[in-house]
C-alpha cells in the first residue's frame, strides 16, 4: 500500500480522504485498515501543503549545533508553528528526526533537496530564492 | 587530453554545494574550451572537507577541499587541471582518509557509483564469483567464520542468522535489507547506497545464494531520496547485465531484488515493524518468537540484515573470512564505519577496525568540537544510546566494551555536544522522541514515554524533585524490563546515563519561565498527531 500512497502524495501533495475507499476497494481491505496505515506514517499529509515544504531536522546531532535556534528563527520569520503552513500558503514547516547529514549539522530539506551547515542567513537566502523561482 | 575531475554526488556533499561546483566547472571549462570529464563519485567520508574536488594527475588524485562554485574560475587560473594551486595534496595521503581501514567502504569515494565498469575494475563481483563456486552451507560457514555481526546495532552474528534460514525446509525465502537508518548521527547506510550500491546488490545476491532465497527487498527510509534513486539505477543496471534475474551471472540460480521506500517512521528500523511495513501495513512490531528467520516476510523464512552487514559480505567472500577476522578486537571482528557527527570539527565517516577509543575517534580523528568549546557529552549509538562524559572517553569502540559501560555501539554514530548542552533537556528529548515514534503496541513504551516527559518536566521545574527522580528511575526500569522491543527498552539508556553522569543538570534552580523555543520543543505537532 505504501507505494500507492506515495504516488498519490507525489501527484496531489497529500492523501485525500476521498482516496481511501478507492484504495480499500483495490486492495480488498477495509477502509479502517487503509486509514490506519495512512495515519501511522509521519510522511503522509492529510491536507494540501504549502507551495514549498521545509523539513527541519531536530534530532540530537542537529541539536548539538543549534537547530532549536534555527527553529526559533524560522517560526518567528514565517509567523507559523512547526507542523503548520504559512498563512500565504508558501511554506509548510515540518519537524523531522534525522536527514542523515549529521556531520554537517544543522540540516534541512527544502522541496526534497538536502542542505547542510544551515545558518539563519543561509536559510533566509534559500527561502527567498525558492519563492522567487517557484 | 581529457582531464578527469571528481566532484562527489553524495547528498552530504551536495548539501554544501557540490552540484553548483560541478555546474561551474562544466560552464567554465566550456567557456575556456578545456577538455574535462566530470565524474560524480561518492564521498571519501571526509565530510568536513566537502565539496572535496579531486583532479586526476600523473601523481595521483589531487584534492581541493571546501571548494565553492564562485572559486572555480580562480582555481582554473591557478592550474587546477594540472593539480596545481592551493590544494590538500593527494587525496589518498590526507591523514583522515589514509588512516582508515576501508573494507566495506573500499570503493566509496573512489568510483562512479553507477558505473559497472568502475565497480568491476575495483574488485567488484569477486565475492559473488567465488560464492557461485560454493555450496550454500559453505558460504554460510565463511560468513560465520569472519565474525561479522549485525551492523544495524544489535550485533547478532550474521552467519548464525543465515544458518537458521538455510536450515528451514525448501520454500520461498527472502532477503530483506534494512536501510531505515533512523538514528541521529548515522549516515553510513546512506553513503554506501549513494556511493557504491553494487556492493549491496552483490551482498544481497550472495545472501540469497547462501540461504536459498530468490527475492530481496531493500527498505529505504523516505528521508533518503538520493540513495533510493541511486540504488534503483544500480539494480536496473545489474538486471540488464545479468547480475540479477533468473540466472545470476549465467549460473542458473535466480535472484532478483527491489527497493521500497519507507514513509517516515523510526520504528520501521525494528526488523518486525519493517516487515509489517513492507507488507503494506502499519509499522507495528510483531511478537518474537517466531523469529523472522523462521517466519518473516509474508510468513516465510527471511534474512533481515542491515545495509552495512550485507555490503560487507562481498569482501568477506572475496578475501576470505580470515582476512576480515584479522581486523578488530575480542568478539568484535572486522571494521566498523564510525560516523563522527554533531558538534565536531572534522565530521564524517571513518571506517576503522573495532577497538579505537572514543577519545581517539573524537580528538585524534575528529579534531574536537566544532565550536571549540569544551566537550561535555557524547552520545554513541543513536537516540537510544547512552551519553558518555569526558571521563569515559577512553572506552574502546567495540560491542562488549560499550555494553560494559551501559552503553551501546549501535550503528556506529558518535554525536558530540559541547558544554552548552543541558543534559536534563537531552533526557527529556529521549522520552519525547520515544513518544513520537512508539508504534503503540506495548504500554511501557506508548504510555511510559509520555509519562517520562511529564516527570522530567517536573524535575526540571523543581517540583517534588527527589520523589520524581525516584519515580523516573522506576519508570525506566519498567520500560527496560517490560517493553516489547528495543525502542521502549533502550530509551532509558540516554535518560539514565544523563542522570547518572550529569546529575548537576537535574539539580539546577527551576527556569523562570519556559522560553518560546522550549514551548516549541515541549510537544511538537508530530507528537500531538499521534
Amino acid at each position: 500500500m505504501l507505494p500507492i500512497l506515495h504516488a498519490l502524495q507525489e501527484e496531489f501533495g497529500y492523501v485525500d480522504d476521498e482516496a481511501i475507499p478507492l484504495i480499500a476497494d483495490a486492495l480488498n481491505l477495509s477502509k479502517a485498515e487503509v486509514v490506519g496505515v495512512v495515519h501511522f506514517y509521519h510522511d503522509y499529509r492529510h491536507e494540501v501543503p504549502g507551495r514549498h515544504i521545509l523539513k527541519v531536522c531536530r534530532a540530537e546531532a542537529c541539536q548539538s549545533m543549534g537547530c532549536e535556534s534555527l527553529v526559533g528563527h524560522l517560526t518567528s520569520k514565517l509567523a507559523t508553528a512547526m507542523g503548520e503552513t504559512t498563512a500565504d500558503g508558501a511554506f509548510s514547516l515540518d519537524t523531522v528526526y534525522c536527514l542523515g547529514n549529521c556531520a554537517l549539522s544543522p540540516a534541512v530539506m527544502l522541496d526534497g533537496r538536502l542542505y547542510g551547515k544551515v545558518t539563519n542567513d543561509r536559510i533566509d537566502a534559500l527561502l527567498e530564492r525558492v519563492e522567487a523561482h517557484p | 587530453m581529457t582531464t578527469k575531475i571528481y566532484v562527489p554526488c553524495d547528498s552530504a556533499a551536495v548539501s554544501v554545494g557540490a552540484d553548483e561546483v560541478a555546474y561551474a566547472l562544466r560552464a567554465e571549462a566550456n567557456r575556456r574550451g578545456l577538455d574535462i570529464l566530470i565524474v560524480r563519485n561518492g564521498s571519501r567520508g571526509a565530510l568536513w572537507l566537502e565539496p572535496l574536488v579531486e583532479v586526476e594527475t600523473e601523481r595521483g588524485r589531487v584534492a581541493y577541499g571546501n571548494v565553492e562554485a564562485a572559486a572555480v574560475p580562480g582555481l582554473l587560473d591557478s592550474g587546477l587541471l594540472d593539480g596545481a594551486g592551493e590544494n590538500l595534496g593527494l587525496a589518498d595521503e590526507i591523514p583522515y582518509i589514509k588512516d582508515q581501514e576501508r573494507l566495506t567502504f573500499a570503493r566509496v569515494g573512489i568510483t562512479d557509483p553507477v558505473s559497472l565498469d568502475d565497480y568491476l575494475a575495483h574488485g567488484g563481483f569477486e565475492g559473488l564469483k567465488r560464492a557461485l563456486t560454493m555450496q550454500p552451507a559453505e558460504i554460510v560457514e565463511e560468513v560465520t567464520n569472519s565474525g561479522l555481526r549485525g551492523r544495524g546495532g544489535a550485533g547478532f552474528p550474521t552467519g548464525i542468522k543465515w544458518r537458521t534460514v538455510l536450515n528451514e525446509p525448501e520454500q520461498q525465502k527472502y532477503i530483506v535489507c534494512n536501510a531505515d537508518e533512523g538514528d541521529s548521527g548515522t549516515f553510513a547506510d546512506r553513503m554506501l547506497m549513494e556511493g557504491d550500491p553494487f556492493t549491496l546488490i552483490e551482498g544481497m545476491t550472495i545472501a540469497g545464494l547462501a540461504v536459498g532465497a530468490t527475492m530481496g527487498y531493500v527498505y529505504v527510509r523516505s528521508e533518503y531520496p538520493d540513495a533510493f534513486m541511486t540504488l534503483n539505477r544500480a539494480i536496473e543496471i545489474a538486471r540488464e547485465t545479468g547480475y540479477l534475474g533468473a540466472s545470476v551471472s549465467g549460473s542458473g540460480k535466480a535472484f532478483d531484488m527491489e527497493a521500497r521506500l519507507g514513509a517516515g517512521a523510526y520504528i520501521c528500523g525494528e526488523e518486525t515493524a519493517l516487515l509489517e511495513s513492507l507488507e503494506g501495513k502499519r509499522g507495528v512490531i510483531r511478537y518474537k518468537p517466531p523469529l523472522p528467520a523462521i517466519k518473516g516476510l509474508f510468513g516465510q523464512p527471511t534474512v533481515v540484515n542491515n545495509v552495512i552487514s550485507l555490503a560487507t559480505v562481498p569482501i568477506v567472500l572475496a578475501k576470505g573470512a580470515e582476512h576480515y577476522a584479522n581486523f578488530g578486537m575480542g568478539r568484535s571482528k572486522g571494521t566498523m564505519p564510525f560516523q563522527l557527527a554533531g558538534n565536531i570539527k572534522q565530521g564524517g565517516l571513518v571506517e576503522k577496525a573495532f577497538g579505537l577509543t572514543l577519545r581517539e575517534a573524537i580528538y585524534d580523528i575528529g579534531g574536537g568540537t566544532a565550536t571549540e568549546r569544551p566537550l561535555r557529552a557524547v552520545q554513541v549509538g543513536g537516540p537510544l544510546g547512552a551519553y558518555f562524559p569526558e571521563a569515559l572517553l577512553d572506552t574502546p569502540l567495540d560491542y562488549e566494551a560499550m555494553a560494559a559501560q551501559r552503553g551501546l555501539l549501535g550503528h556506529g554514530g558518535i554525536v558530540v555536544f559541547d558544554d552548552t548542552v543541558d543534559m536534563a533537556r537531552q533526557a527529556r528529548f529521549a522520552m519525547e522522541f520515544c513518544a513520537a515514534e512508539s508504534c503503540g503496541k506495548c504500554t511501557p513504551c506508548r504510555i511510559g514515554s509520555t509519562r517520562g516527559v511529564e516527570v522530567i518536566d517536573k524535575i526540571i521545574e523543581d517540583r517534588d524533585r527527589v520523589k520524581n527522580v525516584e519515580l523516573l528511575e522506576e519508570l525506566c526500569e519498567t520500560m527496560t524490563d517490560a517493553s516489547l522491543c528495543l525502542l521502549g527498552g533502550l530509551t532509558p539508556y540516554p535518560v539514565l546515563s544523563a542522570m547518572g553522569h550529569f546529575p548537576e543538570d537535574f539539580d539546577k534552580p527551576a527556569p523562570p519561565e519556559l522560553e518560546d523555543v522550549e514551548e516549541n520543543l515541549k510537544f511538537s505537532p508530530r507528537t500531538l498527531n499521534r
